[in-house]
């Protein structure tokens, strides 16, 4: 009888794996710090005076880190909202309309049924956030399944549209009787509640636990093995018997939904009311989060933090530095050029 | 509604329409060698700016207009240089693009808001200015204006009568089989990035230049994704485009004319004509294997040797 | 143009293919070749799979590089390292997938392919130049149709006028009556006789019978990487190439000797009248009649193309049936899913498994798992019993004798042990229907010999077994009953000890001729 081949996990610690991950996003993230520190320079601009202003508003203040804390929220779960479907190889560019639908959706609860508890309001709005944002990424996905009509592209468009639904709806029927551009503030049963006196919301708990229950199931369950088989080989888990269409179709929705939820937990917790244009492109950070992150839910975290960090120090260098707030996009394009760009920092391993 | 209302929605449907026919002009080049351009709107934001800051500088619109094209022919090489060298996501590498191009703009553009330019002049066609004046003045345009559609029949000649115009719709069409003919499928690619990108810099340049002719932060207000919402409208033919950039800004312009008229629509809904007209003809078309996107499109070339 | 036909005496030949050897991996494709080609001739390169025939074109064509050899163009010595410079020297090839593109016109496809293209494309020449082409060898097609909108037989007239637009004096043909209608083939044949006529050197690559018979000139057999011989066509009989195709000596096979079993009770599956519609270039099946019974192996001989890989996917689930039916151990699973057909006992190992049955980067250990995924599943598929999948997975190895590493990503793995890792998989749930598709495709010796042992430890314990091959001698060792698939249909159907290597060689190739019974 022949030996049974060794079977015991050989597999490389996984501590030295991450420390590795590690090390090269803060490589890559040094680098677009530099190249950005260039563009200062060019501005007329003092880069380390700079770089110190973006950390002290952020992170050396209790409430600083606070604010960066809130604005991470939504993207923690736009970021979820494309890492789910691409586990299964889909790519979620919709995020953005189906953030604006799902809250939509909710507003609409919130609006329609002010006299309710708190405890059963929630709930309720967040199951409608999250079926309006399942349908508006089942739009591009039942369209994709009954004629050649390509789900990027449909996604792409229903993006551009979904904010002005909202737009209309607001005017056309929900704006406060004083401003025509907001809808009323919501009750506060409608609210999610805030932390400690800071604008922290209840939303960063729902997100970190779907962040967790993703890795969970992923990691554990059935359907996170089966949707790695797919995600690998579409095909072969096909013909292994696992129910790929269903899947995919599931798998979709339930990208949506997230995103929609995330349109929920922003109006909810963080405005209070709901505006046209309200997410400045939420939906696409999210998509460039997850692409930063490879996908994983740790990464989303870090990346997700890293963005908010960049954002709410942009705040202060228009303050004290006089540049538009909107150069501080230069430097989260510089990290995202160096991600995509996949330069090779070890030698001899592949990225 | 008066003929001269009327003929007031078409003026202003050329007027802005021009620059989004460029764009779009540019953006079908690109996809018609299989590259989606979802950074359109930082490329735009970026040629608008820096044509705007050279011709306030220099006082030339002409020279403007140059740097304006070449600063989006650069832009692109960006996009370029991720998605066919180091053969990242199209979608991703896109939006990079374009959150480059929200910053970017901002820093270039910065000094040179509410400033005053020497713009281009505003000319009459001969047989025009016999008419009464109060239609003529309406179609008093620039020389952009008027080279709009002979541009666009150009780059419909370039792509279906020339033998580099074959290359790229092969590339963007297979690029196994365009290389398997001894042609190089990246280079190609790149030349259209190059191409399209000058195009639309010279719409970014009309924007800022002729037409509004001053600079704001993010003016080009989603002009990026209506064009690219546009080349899908024009099933990605050149001459198809300018019906397309005509009734896509007209939809704005007729808004106004109906709020005049007192008919209360929302402008929010008039504003999503542009997507919904499109979604209806790819859903119309979706059949029809005639009218569908260039089978690369989006997918990066992994090449042989 | 048209080369000028044989008037001017010229008997040395054209393209001389001299001592070309080409072996990949663990293969030798090609073993010494000597091959001439002549002006006005149409010379069929004859094989089966595997015997060497693509390669050695290939080479021709620039496609591949020869280990050892030469290639001479009217005597002397060249180098051809590319497609480039085959086509740079008039050779052109067309390839069993056409390269056409669907979404351009005849023109503009033919026009992608022509050596000296201005840069404004003279769009009245090149059509002009089409049509003569085509009235000259009837070759019609519309040059402004889109190719999407041709049929196949239409599109393969395209890629013939493209080689003959770019100046090709030589035309390499690979399988090109696999796509095609008979009358479309007949219409071929005119149409090569005509390029004949006026000096073409044509070499068609082809596993069929008919096609050599009705238009080729000379006729070169290749056998397993060896020239088998060359003959006139005139010398030539279908006898002699089936013997020349299919020399084989049967090795002995370390097998069991066959439990005597009746064909008893229900089949474990049936299709009756079973019909597929492919899609562009795949082969539809036609009125398929075929049952496996419990403890027997049924084989499906043939040439890969005509219909191998829809017979096991059909009989999975994978593709429906257009029209007819299909009954596993007696119900009708016409319509049946995937997950239920393995569900109840149905076990697959297709034909290369990196591609079609395993997650590349999962372990080997989570692959076992992959198509059992329910009974491996615990507290609701909140969590997978890994202890079990493992123990049922080493039972399973240790009575094959089979051994890998569980711990790694499957894609690691050799081919031999994919192979192992797969059938593994497949018996662990002691399937009672075993489809298995070119299960030894590719392996060493070893691999091939545990992989057979496999299937034949099976069917003593009772399972049925569908095995799909393209290896006679595996076919006829192991098999209890055997049908030869053509074009799709079922050819002939016997038990192995009715019959013999060259009868079914026959079969394979489409001939219907009289053989020697007495081989």
């Amino acid at each position: 009888m022949t030996k049974i081949a060794e079977t015991v996990n050989r597999f490389p610690a996984g501590g030295q794996k991450v420390l590795q991950t590690v090390v090269r996003y803060l490589l890559m993230i040094l680098l677009a710090c530099i190249m950005f520190g260039v563009i200062l320079v060019i501005a007329g601009k003092d880069p380390i005076a700079s770089y110190k202003d973006i950390l002290s508003s952020t992170l050396g203040s209790a409430y600083g880190f606070s604010e960066v804390i809130v604005s991470m929220i939504p993207m923690l779960l736009t970021a979820l909202a494309v890492a789910l479907p691409f586990k299964v190889g889909l790519i979620n560019i919709g995020g953005e309309g189906q953030l604006y639908i799902g809250a939509a959706f909710a507003t609409f609860g919130a609006l329609t049924f002010p006299n309710l508890p708190a405890w059963v309001l929630l709930p309720l709005m967040v199951i409608l956030g999250m079926l309006g944002g399942a349908l508006w990424a089942f739009i591009p996905g039942y369209l994709k399944s009954i004629g050649l009509v390509n789900e990027t592209i449909t996604s792409l468009l229903l993006n551009s549209v979904a904010p002005k639904i909202v737009g209309f709806l607001i005017l056309g029927f929900w704006h406060s009787p004083r401003d025509t551009v907001r809808t009323p503030n919501f009750v506060d049963a409608a609210r999610l509640s805030t932390f400690f006196g800071t604008r922290v919301h209840l939303g960063l708990v729902i997100g970190l636990i779907l962040l967790i229950v993703f890795w969970l199931v992923m990691k554990y369950t059935r359907w996170g093995l089966e949707m790695g088989a797919i995600g690998s080989n579409p095909q072969a888990a096909r013909r292994n018997g696992i129910p790929l269409a269903k899947y995919l179709v599931v798998i979709m929705c339930l990208g949506g939904a997230i995103a929609g939820l995330a349109g929920m937990v922003q109006v909810s917790g963080f405005y209070g009311t709901l505006f046209p244009n309200f997410s400045m492109g939420l939906g696409f950070m999210g998509f460039m989060i997850c692409w930063l992150a490879g996908g994983d839910p740790l990464g989303i975290v870090l990346m997700a933090f890293v963005v908010s960090v960049i954002y709410s120090g942009g705040n202060l260098l228009q303050l004290t530095r006089g540049l538009p707030y909107a150069v501080i996009n230069i430097l989260l394009a510089f990290t995202l050029f160096i991600v995509l760009g996949r330069p090779n920092f070890f030698k001899g391993k592949k990225s | 509604m008066t003929l001269l209302s009327i003929l007031g929605v078409l003026s202003s449907a050329i007027f802005s329409g021009t620059s989004l026919l460029y764009t779009t002009l540019g953006e079908v080049i690109d996809e018609r060698a299989g590259i989606v351009n979802l950074g359109l709107e930082g490329v735009l934001l970026v040629s608008a700016s820096s044509g705007f800051a050279v011709t306030a500088i220099s006082g030339n619109p002409y020279l403007g207009i140059l740097v304006a094209m070449l600063a989006g022919g650069l832009m692109n090489m960006i996009l370029g240089y991720l998605a066919i060298t180091r053969k990242a996501n199209q979608l991703a590498s896109g939006l990079a693009l374009m959150f480059f191009g929200f910053g970017l703009s901002a820093l270039i553009g910065k000094p040179f808001v509410a400033v005053k330019i020497h713009s281009l002049d505003r000319f009459l066609l001969p047989g025009m200015a016999s008419l009464p004046l109060k239609y003529s003045s309406l179609f008093k345009f620039d020389l952009l204006i008027y080279l709009v559609i002979p541009v666009a029949i150009l780059v419909w000649w370039f792509l279906y009568r020339t033998r580099w115009g074959l290359s790229v719709r092969a590339v963007g069409e297979n690029a196994e089989t365009a290389y398997a003919s001894g042609r190089n499928p990246r280079r190609i690619r790149y030349q259209a990035l190059f191409v399209g990108g000058m195009l639309a810099g010279l719409g970014a340049a009309h924007l800022s230049i002729a037409y509004t002719m001053n600079w704001t932060e993010n003016m080009t207000a989603g002009r990026g994704f209506i064009a690219v919402a546009l080349v899908i409208f024009s099933k990605w033919d050149p001459l198809r485009a300018i019906v397309g950039a005509l009734v896509f800004s007209g939809a704005v312009a007729f808004q106004l004319l109906l709020q005049s008229s007192g008919v209360q629509v929302s402008s929010f809904l008039l504003d999503t004509i542009p997507y919904i007209l499109t979604l209806i003809v790819l859903i119309a078309w979706g059949g029809n294997r005639r009218h569908s996107a260039p089978a690369m499109l989006g997918r990066v070339y992994q090449g042989s040797e | 143009m048209p080369v000028q036909p044989a008037a001017q005496p010229n008997p040395g030949p054209f393209v001389s293919l001299r001592g070309i050897t080409k072996s990949f991996p663990g293969v030798l494709a090609n073993a010494a070749i000597d091959l001439n080609l002549y002006a006005s001739e149409i010379h069929a390169l004859l094989g089966e799979n595997g015997a060497g025939k693509s390669t050695l074109m290939k080479i021709l064509y620039g496609f591949y590089r020869a280990d050892s050899g030469q290639i001479l163009l009217n005597g002397k010595p060249i180098s051809i390292r590319s497609p480039r410079d085959a086509r740079s020297i008039r050779i052109g090839m067309v390839f069993q997938d056409f390269s056409l593109i669907p979404a351009l016109s005849v023109a503009e496809n033919i026009a992608l392919f022509l050596p000296h293209l201005p840069f404004v494309l003279n769009h009245k020449e090149i059509n002009r130049r089409i049509l003569d082409f085509s009235k000259r060898y009837d070759l019609q097609v519309n040059p402004g149709a889109l190719v999407s909108q041709l049929s196949i037989g239409e599109q393969q007239k395209v890629e013939i006028l493209k080689l003959l637009l770019a100046d090709a004096r030589l035309l390499i043909l690979d399988e090109p009556t696999r796509v095609l209608a008979p009358h479309e083939a007949e219409a071929l044949f005119k149409i090569l006789n005509g390029l004949r006529k006026d000096g073409y050197t044509i070499v068609l690559i082809t596993h069929k019978m008919k096609d050599v018979l009705e238009c080729a000139d000379r006729i070169t057999v290749l056998r397993g990487g060896h020239l088998a011989g060359t003959l006139l066509r005139s010398d030539a009989s279908e006898d002699k190439l089936v013997a020349l195709m299919f020399e084989k000596k049967l090795t002995p096979l370390n097998v069991k000797p066959r439990s005597v079993q009746l064909e008893a009770g229900v089949p474990l599956l049936e299709l009756r009248a079973a019909e597929t519609r492919a899609a562009g270039l795949e082969t539809s099946l036609k009125a398929i009649d075929l049952k496996v019974h419990a403890g027997e192996i049924v084989g499906v001989a043939g040439v890969s193309g005509n219909g191998q890989k829809e017979l096991g996917d059909l009989a999975l689930g994978m593709i429906k049936c257009a029209r007819g039916r299909k009954f596993l151990f007696g119900r009708d699973y016409t319509h049946r899913s995937i997950q239920q057909v393995r569900r109840n006992g149905v076990g697959y190992i297709p034909e290369n498994p990196l591609t079609m049955a395993i997650a590349p980067f999962m372990t080997v250990l989570q692959n076992m798992a992959l198509t059992r995924t329910w009974k491996y599943s615990r507290v609701g598929g909140l969590r997978m019993d890994w202890k079990e999948v493992k123990a049922d997975a080493e039972y399973t190895m240790q009575a094959l004798e089979f051994s890998f590493p569980l711990y790694v990503p499957a894609r690691s793995l050799s081919g031999g042990n994919l192979q192992r890792m797969v059938i593994v998989r497949e018996m662990t749930q002691e399937p009672r229907l075993i489809i298995a598709s070119y299960l030894t495709r590719g392996l060493d010796v070893q691999s091939t010999i545990a992989a057979r042992q496999a299937l034949i430890q099976a069917r003593e314990n009772g399972a049925g077994v569908l095995l799909i091959s393209e290896d006679l001698e595996e076919l006829f060792t192991l098999c209890d009953r055997l049908i030869v698939l053509f074009g799709g249909e079922v050819a002939g159907s016997f038990k192995p000890e009715d019959t013999n290597i060259y009868e079914v060689g026959h079969l394979m190739t489409g001939s219907e001729g009289q053989h020697d019974k007495n081989r």
